[in-house]
């Protein structure tokens, strides 16, 4: 049964799909039906930018149902909810009226808390996971209050819950009232794309999901928040505002190093790459940023740049997040485990798990050849040429997110090294990793399906980056912002920057076959002999020798010291007969996180506090309740 | 295209066997400064000939990892050997610009840092994880001096860089363009291993970085590790020479343009290298955990640099 949910899933997302490239390729339709739900009825709309989330979200729904079939065996439990969850993130995009898109988000969000505390039950913490599912549900239901809040006023004033009818009503508000709503969305959309300080609930929900939700989660899901602020930036509010753009570039370059951080000391797989996503979707916001900036500032050739960063950029990263992510369920369906400090030695267990999880790790880490590189050079590319704003106040802050990205992208290579080197390279840490098995045939498909998708979109850079700048310049209306010269080499803003992808791929292949050949020629390839790893004469190797991740991470924690603020405790447990002789030694340094203790405790405090003061008017007597309503009765009627 | 393919690999044999020689010829210097003889400027010749010849021995805990990554090595460096203007401002590569170049160098540091954890010794996973806590440091001043370079020069593409600065009057007392030239060395400093970051002559094990790393390697794996460090300092160098003092490269790659481009470069890199030499016969190396100083320090110094473009326009 749960086969073929699964099976109409993934054939409903490659429909979609279609759809959705259609649509992208400027395939407008609408639909409306008006009886099947209040308030304004169902109604759909295709455009570019909806018909590139569409896909989006479709061209991944695809890989990971393929991947559930593998993935949950026979278990019947969380396939409707998978369903569900799909299929209204298909509807998210095209929503065009208030009623439609709040039904459709709060599908999404709820079938995906059913999710996560199914993973959670599914899991051993239960403990720990039904807390995750509650900080998801409170954050996402706060979120969408502050949504509907913003679209209520919106409706308000604009007289209109049609999506189309804001644009054209917008421009006619006050500044002050149009930035009061875009905060709300902003809000709202920026709890759904994980930015920080509204991050907490991320690293909690995405690791607890079974791994083909957590792909489909942090792939496209967030991304949906980002598609939000698109919409409210530039298309219901009409004309954006600088300062609007200064808190996406700020929130997001915290958010991108605030996440790489994070995910440098994380010990647990799938948490590692929930924190990364918190990084990406930072680097997202920095272009989005900075194409609210431009477009304020009248320069919409260098906008549209920045928003084909952007919306590259979360193309890629879905593409990589969503390979890393059931790469990671097959190291967790392989050993039952995601804690790295008792993984190592997959790769010769689960050659193709490692070898998928490989080529996700280099394209996340924005190596070349691969596509994460590609994108993060392009926003890069709008970002430097900040100085034709000649503002000096906003050069800076330009400059801090440069630096910002430029330090998470040094990061991110650190986190892909730890993450590949600590799980699937060296011995085996614990008996679990030394007996895991390969995953089986459909998840391997999705994976390198997956994979290949990775390496397409960054060969293929020279028609997919026009294409998103196509869909961007409904948004903001500009000349193409990239050309394609001759090699397809990319070329941004006349000659600022070129790039050949496929260039590069093509020398780094020819780089590789170089030195072989040279070799061969030279006869200089003796056998190799095997042998024993070197490690100062000590007499038999074992994988206590091995660094780990805590190892591993250890410099950033001192680096960044007043940033972790690490509780190290140190236990040693002497010999009672003599203290030369150490019985046990106990070492910890958890990681604290500041966001939460510092805002989300003192936040919790409060409310408990507000709500006890509350609960003196709720007695428990039916007269008082009936005495309520009366009072309440009365005042209406004198304000009316 | 005949002509672009001779450029490219003309490029690449000065590349190829202007590394090693460069690494030779700094070995000499130091040693020379020290008071010692030291070895002749082309020994690393008569090195890497000798470990061709040997039987690599490889850890039985290694993967398919640790035999790619030389070459993976290798072929970054050969890409970006390509991608920089060595002889003239037009690189075989012509469209390649300073982030993809630093981001092949990182493509490098990636596999290595993996190739380093593969053997399972301890060693190897201190190496990797110092060398990529390094790398990742670094990385905020280079894409800062980019910035510099990319507002002085309105491009990011290399060729044009140089050729754009290279009009560029009073270049060279230019207090910004030299604080981003001095921000650019401490991270060519970190990014290739030299004092004071990491001691390229150490095999003590708690100091060395990169050596520690790559201490598993023998044999011809070893001999194109060696060869690949050496092109990644001898492209840095280039870069800092090149970029910076865009002297004397032709645009065209005519024959005695090319001459004239070969002894400009050769030039400055002479000049470069005893400065690096006498630099490491000077300084001690610094404490690991120092080494994030050294690199805010040289952030800060790109910082200026962008600051003094955007404020005295």
């Amino acid at each position: 049964m749960a086969i073929i949910v699964y099976a109409l899933t993934a054939l409903l997302s490659a429909a979609a799909t279609a759809l959705g490239v259609a649509g992208m390729l400027g395939a407008r339709w609408a639909l409306g039906i008006d009886w099947l739900v209040p308030l304004g009825g169902l109604m759909l709309e295709m455009d570019p930018l909806a018909g590139l989330f569409v896909a989006l979200v479709g061209a991944l729904a695809v890989p990971a149902s393929l991947y559930a079939i593998g993935y949950t065996g026979r278990e019947r439990r969380g396939c409707l909810a998978y369903a569900a969850f799909v299929a209204a993130m298909l509807v998210v995009p095209v929503a065009a009226n208030v009623m439609t898109f709040a039904l459709a988000w709060e599908i999404m969000s709820l079938a995906s808390y059913v999710l996560v505390l199914d993973g959670a039950r599914a899991g051993r913490e239960s403990n720990a996971s039904t807390h995750a599912a509650w900080v998801y549900a409170v954050v996402t239901h706060a979120g969408l209050a502050c949504l509907l809040a913003g679209m209520l006023l919106l409706m308000a004033w604009t007289g209109s819950a049609r999506f189309a009818d804001w644009q054209a009503a917008a421009p006619a508000l006050g500044t002050g009232a149009r930035s009061l709503v875009w905060a709300l969305l902003a809000l709202g959309f920026g709890a759904k794309a994980g930015g920080v300080p509204l991050h907490v609930w991320l690293p909690l929900a995405h690791p607890a999901a079974p791994s083909h939700v957590s792909a489909l989660m942090s792939g496209v899901m967030i991304k949906l928040g980002v598609y939000g602020l698109l919409r409210a930036s530039f298309v219901w509010l009409a004309s954006a505002q600088s300062g609007w753009g200064v808190a996406l570039l700020l929130v997001g370059a915290l958010s991108a190093v605030v996440g790489v951080l994070y995910a440098v000391v994380d010990r647990d797989l799938k948490r590692l790459l929930a924190f990364s996503s918190i990084e990406n979707v930072g680097i997202v916001l920095v272009g989005t940023g900075a194409a609210v900036v431009f477009a304020a500032s009248a320069l919409p050739g260098l906008a549209l740049l920045a928003l084909a960063a952007a919306l590259y950029h979360a193309v890629n990263h879905a593409a990589f997040k969503g390979l890393l992510f059931m790469a990671a369920g097959g190291v967790l369906h392989g050993t039952g485990t995601r804690d790295m400090e008792s993984l190592g030695g997959l790769i010769k267990r689960q050659p193709w798990t490692a070898a998928c999880f490989l080529v996700g790790a280099v394209a996340i880490a924005g190596l070349p050849p691969l596509n994460g590189f590609v994108s993060e050079w392009l926003t890069f590319q709008a970002l430097l040429q900040n100085d034709l704003l000649h503002w000096p106040a906003m050069n800076l802050v330009f400059a801090l997110a440069i630096a910002g990205l430029a330090l998470a992208a040094g990061l991110a290579v650190a986190v892909f090294v730890k993450a590949f080197g600590i799980t699937f390279l060296a011995l085996p840490r614990s008996a679990a990793a030394a007996g895991a098995h390969e995953a089986p045939a459909t998840m391997r498909a999705a994976m390198l399906i997956t994979a290949v998708g990775c390496a397409a979109l960054a060969l293929g850079a020279s028609w997919i980056v026009p294409t998103v700048g196509a869909v961007g310049a409904t948004l903001v209306p500009a000349p193409p912002p990239v050309t394609l010269g001759e090699w397809l080499t990319l070329e941004v803003s006349g000659d600022f920057a070129t790039l050949s992808a496929p260039a590069v791929a093509l020398a780094l292949a020819s780089g590789v076959l170089l030195p072989i050949v040279l070799l061969f020629l030279a006869r200089a390839r003796p056998r190799a002999r095997r042998y024993e790893t070197w490690s100062c004469g000590r007499l038999l190797q074992t994988a206590r020798m091995e660094y780990t991740a805590t190892a591993f991470a250890d410099p950033f924690t001192r680096v960044f010291d007043f940033f972790y603020r690490p509780a190290r405790r140190l236990d040693v447990d002497l010999h009672p007969e003599s203290r030369f002789f150490v019985r046990r030694i106990r070492y910890e340094n958890p990681t604290r996180f500041i966001v939460d203790e510092w805002l989300y405790r003192p936040l919790g405090r409060v409310l408990r506090a507000a709500a006890r003061h509350a609960a003196v008017v709720q007695s428990g007597s039916p007269n008082l309740y009936l005495a309520y309503v009366l009072v309440a009765l009365l005042l209406l009627l004198l304000v009316a | 295209m005949t002509n672009a393919v001779l450029l490219a690999v003309l490029q690449a044999v000065v590349v190829g066997l202007g590394a090693p020689l460069l690494v030779g010829t700094l070995r000499t210097l130091k040693a020379r400064l020290v008071g010692c003889r030291g070895p002749a400027p082309w020994q690393p010749f008569f090195d890497l000939r000798k470990l061709l010849g040997k039987t690599p021995v490889v850890s039985d805990t290694t993967s398919w990892i640790f035999l790619v990554t030389p070459y993976v090595l290798v072929s970054a460096m050969l890409v970006a050997a390509l991608a920089a203007p060595v002889l003239t401002s037009r690189p075989p590569l012509a469209f390649a610009g300073i982030i993809l170049l630093m981001s092949l160098f990182l493509l490098g540091t990636f596999f290595l840092a993996l190739a380093g954890l593969d053997a399972g010794s301890a060693f190897g996973g201190m190496g990797s994880s110092r060398e990529v806590a390094i790398a990742a440091l670094a990385e905020p001043t280079v894409i800062v001096a980019v910035f510099a370079l990319a507002l002085r020069a309105n491009t990011t593409n290399l060729g044009a860089i140089v050729e754009r600065l290279s009009v560029e009057p009073l270049l060279a007392v230019n207090a910004g363009h030299l604080l981003a030239f001095v921000a650019f060395f401490i991270v060519m400093l970190a990014e290739t291993g030299r004092l004071p970051v990491d001691n390229p002559a150490t095999h003590l094990e708690l100091t060395m970085i990169h050596e520690a790393m790559v201490l598993e390697y023998s044999a011809r794996h070893l001999a194109l590790v060696e060869w690949a460090s050496a092109m990644k300092l001898f492209l840095f160098l280039t870069l800092l020479a090149n970029l910076f003092f865009p002297w004397g490269i032709p645009a065209q790659a005519a024959p005695t343009a090319l001459l004239l481009g070969l002894l400009a470069v050769a030039g400055k890199l002479a000049v470069l290298v005893v400065a690096l030499a006498t630099l490491e016969t000077v300084v001690a190396k610094l404490r690991l955990f120092r080494v994030p100083e050294l690199l805010a320090g040289s952030f800060a110094l790109g910082v200026i640099s962008v600051s003094a473009v955007v404020l005295l326009r």
